[in-house]
């Protein structure tokens, strides 16, 4: 059951094409993983889902429903969320205000939401009144992801959730998104951290001049000679 | 027949009115069109040309003058010229510490700057005698022309009444010959500068001035020169004005109308377009005047043709913007291709 | 020099009305990254605006005699709520007809549209009332004293009015919802979109905020000169977008701040210049912070 499919997308900005047809899935309760050189594209696919770029050509749908092309806040209230890579925090904001404003769409008593996110980031529940803005990266990443978790999305965008992190930092992130892989949320990932993501994913992508090059299980790719050599730099 | 001549003689004062717009937005077109530097303070060259060549080519201060200073009499060639000069030194100095601003900060410093030019021509009295202003002041070669008229027409007494008329307005044929050769010097100018090395700098300027400046060129001092130049053509203008109008105030220069009705001009005109600047300069001053016509038609009250004149110059800019924001004849092309493409940020939301 | 606490007073009168002002001006710029040339014209559109209900409030028995010490009645307190209001509306229909057309346009085209913008509004306020002086109060108002310090009881009234459409605000934006939202569309709209706020919804709401508070400030400078014409706004203007760039574009905070410092500065600084130049003071103020710290002295973009 692929609850995000994308067929035959091809996407670009103005006169530049930069996907000439790419096609990913992904079902409930796995990790997929996106890799690739810079430039091959990755952004522009996750920019494509999430309806902040206009596909020219090729379809995007949700739980089997055609989003091709809406708006982000509509696609939001269908159940899918994007965590962009940088700047994914109102810095501002206080981190309890963040998570209210992830809730924004929602009508309901959202309060066992927060205290969800919470008990999956208790750090966050630490510094609940203070400043999003004065949050190391890592935690920073965390509230962005508590953020898109508010809305029990079915499908969580992640790109490059590890860049700019400390090592041991990476580690953290990744762990906690195999937790909200296991509560049933599938996730659609961009990393640049290659072997690190690919390490933890059920299923792989790996992108390259704007063409899906290899697509298996995670682990296979990550013992696949050839894109060993060519993506993973061994 | 009469009333045909005087129409055309209305119309020469309109034409050497639109040619000092003209000169007014050849300028604005250097530094907005060209350069992309945004200028709210347009209205102070033009006064401080106008003063300037008052004072230099100006009778002296008279019992009744508050002014102290000024009235050399000195020739309209010298007063245009120190016009310029002291307009050029005036952005120069304004230029130094605004030029490194970011074009929406500029505007803001702009509206101090006129801002501090209007008070000062207000209230220093020893200077620009204020409110009472300049007057009398002379115009170049009339008393030759007026002599020369006056004696032709004395000289053929039966002459019917609308050739008379006709002859002696002949002064402002004059002036308005000094005009229209202004502006084509200008216009040619300006031509010549947007196709030379210098141009394409000015150009790359307005594009993207981080990657101009990558580039290595020095961008404030392309900009300065920008400024400066635009300044010099605007207090030429004013210059102008002064000895065509005869009599300057404080009042005459109201800073942000006219800033506000020079902008209007050359973007309906077409900003970054030498002609799109005099076909505007003298389009919009046609609606300006035409609506004098208009409005004789209907009683209301001064204040209100003034105010729904004003109305209507606003309107025209916001449909412009609307409608057609490149202008009437939109920017002017040229042979390199390279500084006119950008490509858009395709369907990005 | 016994002057001075004197002229700090005027200068906290002035720097109320600056802010009121200078609040809009702030969320507008900070959100729509567009500065509005015309939100000095707007309050004076809602002080004309103010004058008509005035008038019409009074034609319908709403009572005038003055309450308490202050110099107006209720029919002025209906005008002042009546004016933030129509003034609201006025500034929202602006921006569906006009400057939503231009969001993508770049801040350069959206400030000239403004300025055009600007003048329509002058005008028409020019074209209904005239350019002479239109007056809220015939009567003159005597100023107690006070600790040495000459005041009326309207500028009194003026302080607390800003003070209090300050702390309205901020527990507008730190309590409800739409508050925060506009915290977070102004911190990063694009985010906002992402994150699923209906960012047109918080787009409307900050130019009525804004429109209505401009119209406040319209209200109180004519209560403190008891008269208006059409060229308060752009009497204005230089001072408001002093007290932006000094609080810091976006940061409504900052923006009562900097008018503070903006009227306190320009008052004082009569104590030892030509009173003609007071918008030079607050031009020179704006000029230093331009350069030398263009964000603010709170934090912003």
């Amino acid at each position: 059951m692929r609850v995000l499919e994308v067929e035959d997308v091809y996407s670009g900005y103005g006169e530049t094409e930069i996907l000439h047809g790419i096609s990913v899935y992904v079902a409930p309760g796995e990790i997929a993983t996106i890799i690739g050189p810079n430039g091959s594209g990755k952004s522009t696919l996750m920019k494509t889902i999430f309806g902040l770029l206009l596909p020219t050509q090729g379809k995007v749908a949700l739980d089997n429903e055609d989003i091709t092309g809406l708006r982000p806040d509509r696609i939001v209230r269908k159940g899918m969320c994007y965590v962009p890579q940088s700047d994914n925090v109102f810095p501002s904001l206080t981190v309890l205000e963040n998570l209210e404003m992830g809730a924004f769409i929602r009508d309901d008593d959202y309060s066992g939401s927060i205290t969800d996110v919470f008990a999956r980031f208790p750090v966050l529940e630490e510094r609940k009144s203070q400043r999003a803005g004065s949050l190391s990266g890592g935690e920073q990443q965390m509230l962005a992801m508590g953020k898109a978790l508010m809305l029990n999305p079915k499908v969580l965008l992640l790109d490059e959730p590890s860049a700019g992190l400390a090592p041991r930092m990476v580690e953290e992130i990744l762990q906690k998104i195999v937790e909200i892989k296991h509560s049933g949320v599938a996730i659609l990932m961009v990393e640049q951290n290659a072997k690190e993501g690919l390490r933890l994913s059920d299923r792989g992508y790996v992108l390259a001049m704007g063409k899906k090059r290899f697509e298996d299980e995670g682990l296979a790719l990550l013992n696949n000679p050839d894109v060993g050599r060519l993506y993973l730099g061994d | 027949m009469e009333t045909f001549v005087g129409y055309l003689n209305y119309f020469i004062f309109f034409a050497i009115q639109g040619s000092i717009f003209a000169i007014l937005c050849l300028g604005l077109n250097i530094q907005w069109g060209y350069t992309g530097l945004f200028n709210i303070g347009i209205a102070g060259f033009y006064a401080v040309g106008a003063y300037t060549s008052a004072l230099l080519c100006g009778p002296p201060p008279s019992s009744l003058d508050w002014r102290i200073v000024g009235g050399y009499e000195l020739p309209f060639v010298v007063g245009l010229v120190g016009a310029m000069g002291v307009s050029g030194v005036l952005a120069f100095l304004i230029g130094i510490p605004t030029l490194k601003l970011k074009e929406d900060y500029l505007a803001i410093a702009t509206i101090g700057i006129a801002e501090v030019i209007r008070l000062v021509l207000k209230n220093e009295a020893w200077l620009t005698n204020s409110v009472w202003g300049l007057k009398n002041l002379p115009s170049p070669l009339q008393g030759e022309i007026d002599g020369k008229i006056s004696a032709f027409l004395a000289s053929h007494p039966n002459f019917p009444h609308w050739l008379n008329d006709l002859i002696s307005n002949g002064y402002n044929w004059f002036y308005l010959l000094i005009g229209l050769v202004l502006v084509a010097v200008l216009y040619l100018a300006s031509e010549r500068i947007i196709r030379s090395p210098w141009g394409r700098v000015l150009r790359a300027i307005r594009e993207d001035e981080e990657v101009a400046s990558v580039a290595g060129k020095d961008v404030f001092w392309f900009k300065m020169q920008s400024l400066v130049l635009g300044a010099m053509m605007m207090g030429l203008a004013g210059g102008l004005y002064a000895h065509f109008a005869k009599f300057i105030d404080a009042m005459s220069f109201e800073p942000m109308f006219g800033t506000f009705i020079i902008w209007v001009m050359l973007i309906a005109g077409g900003s970054g377009n030498s002609k799109g600047a005099i076909l505007g300069a003298f389009v919009i001053w046609a609606v300006w005047a035409g609506t004098d016509f208009f409005t004789g038609h209907i009683q209301m009250a001064g204040y209100r043709e003034g105010a729904l004149r004003v109305l209507l110059i606003g309107v025209i800019l916001e449909v412009v913007l609307l409608v057609r924001p490149q202008g009437i004849l939109g920017e002017e092309k040229m042979v390199s291709k390279m500084y006119e493409e950008r490509s858009a940020p395709g369907k990005k939301r | 020099m016994g002057q001075f606490p004197q002229l700090i007073v005027y200068g906290l009168i002035s720097g109320s009305i600056i802010s009121l002002g200078a609040i809009g001006l702030s969320l507008t710029y900070g959100i729509l990254n567009f500065a509005n040339f015309s939100h000095g014209d707007v309050m004076a559109v809602g002080a004309f605006l103010a004058l008509a209900v005035l008038g019409l409030a009074k034609g319908i028995g709403i009572p005038s005699h003055p309450i308490g010490p202050f110099s107006f009645g209720l029919s002025m307190v209906v005008a002042l709520v009546a004016a933030m209001v129509l003034t609201a509306v006025v500034a929202i229909a602006i921006d569906r007809i006009l400057y939503r057309r231009f969001r993508k346009s770049g801040p350069i085209v959206l400030l000239i549209a403004s300025v055009g913008v600007a003048f329509v509004l002058r005008n028409i306020v020019q074209f209904i009332w005239s350019p002479l002086p239109s007056y809220y109060i015939k009567k003159i108002q005597i100023s107690k004293k006070f600790l040495g310090i000459r005041m009326k009881p309207d500028e009194v009234f003026i302080i607390l009015f800003a003070a209090g459409a300050a702390l309205a605000l901020h527990l507008f934006l730190t309590r409800t919802k739409m508050g925060k939202a506009m915290r977070a569309t102004s911190d990063n709209a694009e985010l906002a979109k992402v994150t699923g706020i209906d960012t047109e919804r918080v787009v409307i709401w900050t130019w009525g905020i804004g429109a209505a508070l401009a119209a406040a400030g319209g209200v109180m400078a004519g209560i403190e000169d008891k008269f208006i014409t059409p060229e308060l706004g752009w009497q204005l203007l230089l001072y408001i977008f002093a007290a932006v760039i000094l609080g810091g574009i976006g940061s409504p905070y900052g923006a009562v701040l900097g008018g503070m410092i903006i009227g306190l500065s320009t008052e004082m600084s009569t104590g030892f210049i030509d009173t003609a130049y007071k918008p030079a003071v607050a031009f020179i103020l704006l000029v230093i912070m331009l350069l030398f710290r263009p964000t603010g002295l709170i934090r912003s973009k």
